[in-house]
């Protein structure tokens, strides 16, 4: 028999599904991100107890144009989990995604009833980014 | 005269389609794909399409269907990148000149499109799929159990479920953990445990409480999207989460004050204007 389990191609391209699907994704690598930033973030501010020039050091280093930018993945990141888990915990005490009931075709299912706040939110998401942006690039240190 | 009405039937038809069908022997690894031409007529479906295949083109075909209407869900596939029941789908609806099927993914292929569902049947078993008493009913209560209107809508939708085992397939969180409980079941438990005649959320709570259980699940929603019934297992799942923390942080337990009806013994009253039986015509 072939397994055809779909493994990590299920997150990614698993076929016609609309973008909370996707969203799922993200969460997760954005998740995995954070927690990656986390021990990053504790290995560098661990040179302070080495003294001043290994933290002048280190300050040298993480202020290079690329890791800036992962600065900015980061809030990226962080921004998006923020808000679609705050969607996701509503969702799981039943808030927005409606009540049982009898099911005439066309279906709705909770995922269409959840729709709107869902694009609300990635809406928030993206004007909250385009304001970082211009904070991290444009805007006057 | 059958080949001459088959061909009358197919004269007039709309177009020719490709069905790119994903064929494994059943030994080995290699699958691979092969193409059929399949006439299309008003109203033909992704099943019927595949029954014309095996007729005319290659009996050699395997694929899984029992009533072609949508109630046994014996024939879930993977169409043209998304897992429907191929007798519910018509091929017109498609709006392609190409259609691509293959076995539901997440399951085991036996052969062809034939998926091996033994995971979905023990997972669905594994939450006790029956209604769970404390007490001895039937045998202890003379009575019935009373359910309102309000209280059979609670579960009603997900009792539509056909174990066709689709959501399953369209399932992220199955695709990279095989022992997830999955949706089909997780919806099973809610529904019985909501149920006002039964007492079993203890036991059910036992089963999907753990790391692989209600808790993996992190509402992609695909489920719902795909189900052909409209079940919305994502619903119950979220909502038996809601059940299983309002128990585990609050104490506050999904248990039903079951309303039992006595039975009435007198026999109903005869109305008069009913006239009486004819005499037998036969001995």
């Amino acid at each position: 028999m072939v397994k055809n389990l779909l493994g990590i191609k299920g997150w990614i391209a698993a076929g016609r599904f609309s973008l909370q699907r996707y969203a799922y994704t993200l969460q997760r690598i954005t998740g995995l991100g954070i927690i990656t930033y986390l021990l990053m973030h504790l290995y560098v501010t661990g040179f302070k107890i080495k003294g001043k020039a290994a933290w002048n050091g280190i300050m040298e280093t993480v202020h290079h144009p690329i890791l800036h930018f992962f600065e900015f993945l980061l809030f990226v990141g962080v921004i998006f989990h923020a808000l679609n888990g705050f969607r996701l915990i509503l969702a799981e005490f039943g808030i927005g995604i409606g009540k049982p009931g009898r099911q005439v075709y066309p279906y709705t299912t909770s995922v269409d009833r959840q729709k709107g706040f869902f694009f609300f939110l990635m809406f928030l998401v993206l004007i909250i980014v385009l304001v970082g942006a211009a904070d991290f690039y444009l805007l006057p240190k | 005269m059958a080949e001459k009405n088959l061909e009358s039937k197919f004269e007039t038809h709309l177009k020719d389609v490709t069905f790119k069908v994903l064929r494994y022997s059943g030994e080995g690894d290699s699958t691979k794909f092969e193409e059929y031409k399949v006439p299309v007529i008003g109203g033909m479906t992704v099943l019927e399409g595949l029954i014309y295949i095996k007729e005319n083109l290659d009996n050699t075909l395997s694929w899984r269907a029992s009533c072609r209407m949508g109630i046994c869900g014996s024939c879930g596939m993977f169409i043209n990148n998304f897992p429907m029941l191929a007798c519910q789908t018509q091929i017109m609806d498609l709006n392609s000149d190409v259609i691509e099927i293959k076995p539901m993914p997440n399951y085991p292929i036996i052969k062809d499109l034939v998926p091996d569902l033994t995971k979905l049947i023990e997972k669905h078993k594994s939450i006790k799929p029956y209604i769970l008493r404390n007490d001895n009913a039937p045998e202890e209560i003379e009575g019935e159990f009373y359910q309102g209107v309000e209280e059979l809508e609670r579960y009603e939708q997900f009792t539509f479920c056909i174990k066709c085992g689709i959501c399953l397939a369209a399932c992220p969180t199955v695709a990279t953990a095989e022992e997830f409980t999955g949706p089909q079941a997780l919806a099973q438990a809610y529904r019985y445990s909501v149920d006002t005649r039964d007492q079993g959320f203890d036991e059910r709570k036992e089963v999907v409480d753990n790391p692989l259980g209600v808790f993996r699940c992190h509402f992609a929603g695909s489920c719902s999207e795909a189900c052909p019934k409209g079940v919305d297992p994502a619903l119950a799942i979220q909502l038996l989460k809601k059940a299983i923390v309002k128990d585990s942080l609050f104490g506050k337990k999904l248990v039903h004050d079951t309303k039992i009806l006595p039975i009435k013994q007198e026999n109903p009253k005869k109305k008069d204007n009913i006239p009486p039986a004819p005499p037998k015509s036969v001995e």
